[in-house]
């Protein structure tokens, strides 16, 4: 009997996610009046970078929000994202340790 | 006689009158080519042939060497008597019985000097050799993944390799025919949601699980315990994101308990943690796949790892439960006798604990508990579980003493209580440890309930094994244990 079971046709097994390119969110014409976050993911000494970036940032004019995930094994909670993306102009994200 | 189930697989319609499925090298449908010759005289009779449309002599024969009819009306075995109104099955007779075909013919004294009834033969439609053949030719595919082509000078196995898809070994191309095949293996559906695979969170199919398992290497009666593994791994508890980004060594582990270890043919004794076994081979190995594939985690991206260690490629173990003096470890967290559990575990590699003297279980337990005392750092506490494998012949020794396992683990923690002193920095002339010696005597080097003990091995050598665990508890990872479903 016939069979199409054609070896050179495979599946993909992939999430198959759009590879496509995305594009950047606009960048910051200027710090000054803006308001700026960073978040600790619970490294140590995080806070310690995030407190020389806090520095950095009003010296030119920025206004600083401090966030911090639960821990640095998870993503960060949904909650919190969609709390920064309403409060910030921009975001650094601290890694440390 | 049997009013036929509601058509599961589009089939067009059928004569009128009486429709059977035959085959020559079936004795029975041999046996009862004269009761169709005589049928065929006074009823509309249509015969399909699913091996020599020269059978039976003397008759139109319809050539079902395709076997589509017969797959598309699955048949299950010949000959099948069908009666049909309005294109519709009203009815069915499967292998010879003189009363049924009677009935269903509305005919009298059919096959005279033949025996009551003769069961049929398989019908050439079920065989395992044409089964998936026919789903995947005469079937409406359910598989929704996109195809690949592969270019006509692409050599498969390297194809995959230049997609990206391998942990370094070569992987089974996922053709649709094995894929349908794996799939049944399970009595899920293609499209159901198993879990969401990180890091990138993408919602994975039974179909993607069932092609990444293809490509491990797994035969389908092994997808159930995937399935399971997945599901496990992809719980806030396991955290399989935060265990695959860490830059620790430590990746998922799998223990199998319940009868399907003996199904599957796994592996619990000699070299139980070692290769040559595929069921424990290759279910590992699905998983992390699944993780690569599907997830997006691959090391040198999310995957952090400094070290990592070769049970990455897969880790997959079964206890051995027939032996052991003990509970099995399915048991020790919570689960029904005689079920068929896979247990998660974020462990680094083994590490053999060999005390060939020690014929008391108290000796032996501070051998054990040495050992547990070291992993990581001698000052590491608290942080970090560990899977303790009493082989065999350590096993005997508590065995013979009486001792539970209960009270092997409670002496196990008490062993494992470290001076604070010890435990500060600068202690043993070694910079690590904690900032200042705690309030108290003693800490212990472990969560009160972050030992866990198993049995496996060889039955020749004194040894056990720790599995020393990643970070433990909610900021970490937590074993975690799911039933195997079907």
């Amino acid at each position: 009997m016939s069979t199409n079971g054609d070896a050179r046709v495979i599946l993909d097994p992939t999430g198959e996610r759009s590879v496509d390119k995305r594009e950047k969110a606009a960048r910051l014409a200027s710090l000054d009046g803006t308001t700026v976050g960073l978040l600790d993911i619970s490294k140590p000494r995080g806070d310690i970078f995030l407190d020389r970036l806090a520095n950095e940032f009003e010296s030119r004019g920025a206004t600083i929000k401090r966030y911090k995930k639960p821990t640095f094994t998870k993503p960060a909670p949904f909650d919190l994202r969609q709390q920064i993306a309403s409060e910030c102009a921009a975001v650094v994200e601290a890694l440390a340790d | 006689m049997s009013l036929h189930p509601p058509a599961t697989r589009s089939k067009e319609s059928l004569p009128d009158g009486l429709v059977v499925f035959v085959k020559r090298e079936c004795p029975t449908c041999e046996l009862v080519a004269p009761v169709l010759r005589e049928l065929a005289k006074g009823s509309a009779l249509t015969v399909y042939s699913q091996d020599d449309p020269g059978f039976p002599e003397d008759l139109e024969v319809g050539d079902d060497t395709s076997l589509e009819a017969s797959w598309r009306n699955e048949i299950e075995a010949v000959p099948t008597l069908l009666r049909v109104e309005g294109g519709v099955e009203q009815e069915r007779a499967i292998g010879w019985h003189r009363g049924e075909w009677e009935a269903l013919s509305g005919r009298s004294g059919l096959g005279p000097g033949l025996p009551e009834l003769r069961p049929g033969c398989g019908s050439l439609s079920v065989d395992p050799e044409f089964a998936t053949k026919l789903e995947l030719q005469f079937g409406d595919s359910k598989l929704v993944s996109r195809r690949i082509e592969l270019a006509r000078l692409e050599d498969e196995i390297e194809a995959m390799y230049d997609r990206g898809w391998s942990d370094g070994l070569p992987l089974v191309p996922p053709t649709e025919q094995r894929v349908i095949a794996m799939l049944e293996g399970t009595t899920r559906s293609p499209d159901e949601i198993v879990a969401d695979i990180p890091p990138d969170l993408v919602p994975c199919t039974v179909e993607k699980v069932a092609i990444n398992a293809v490509m491990a290497g797994c035969r389908p009666e092994y997808l159930p315990v995937v399935l399971a593994a997945v599901e496990a791994a992809c719980t806030d508890t396991f955290n399989m994101h935060g265990l695959l980004a860490t830059t620790m060594s430590s990746g998922p582990v799998m223990i199998v308990n319940g009868p399907i270890r003996k199904r599957l043919g796994m592996n619990s004794e000699m070299n139980a943690l070692g290769q040559g076994h595929r069921a424990n081979a290759t279910i590992g190995r699905a998983l992390q796949l699944v993780v690569r594939n599907v997830g997006g985690g691959r090391p040198g991206e999310v995957d952090r790892a400094v070290f990592g260690h070769p049970g990455k490629l897969g880790f997959c173990i079964a206890e051995n439960e027939e032996d052991s003096p003990w509970p099995s470890l399915a048991s020790d967290l919570g689960a029904e006798p005689g079920k068929d559990m896979v247990t998660l575990f974020p462990g680094e590699g083994p590490r053999t604990i060999v005390d060939q003297l020690s014929r008391e279980p108290e000796s032996l337990a501070r051998s054990l508990a040495e050992t547990l005392r070291g992993i990581y750092h001698p000052k590491a506490i608290i942080a970090f579980d560990a899977i303790l494998i009493v082989g065999p012949e350590h096993a005997r020794v508590f065995r013979e003493a009486g001792w539970s396992k209960d009270q092997l683990e409670a002496r196990l923690h008490e062993l494992c209580q470290i001076p604070s002193e010890d435990l500060v920095r600068g202690a043993g002339g070694m910079a690590e440890g904690m900032p200042q010696k705690a309030p108290v005597e003693t800490l212990p080097k472990f969560r009160p309930d972050g030992i866990h003990i198993m049995h496996c091995g060889g039955f020749a050598g004194l040894f056990s094994v720790v599995i020393p665990g990643w970070v433990g508890g909610d900021i970490g990872s937590t074993i975690t244990m799911k039933e195997i479903g079907s």
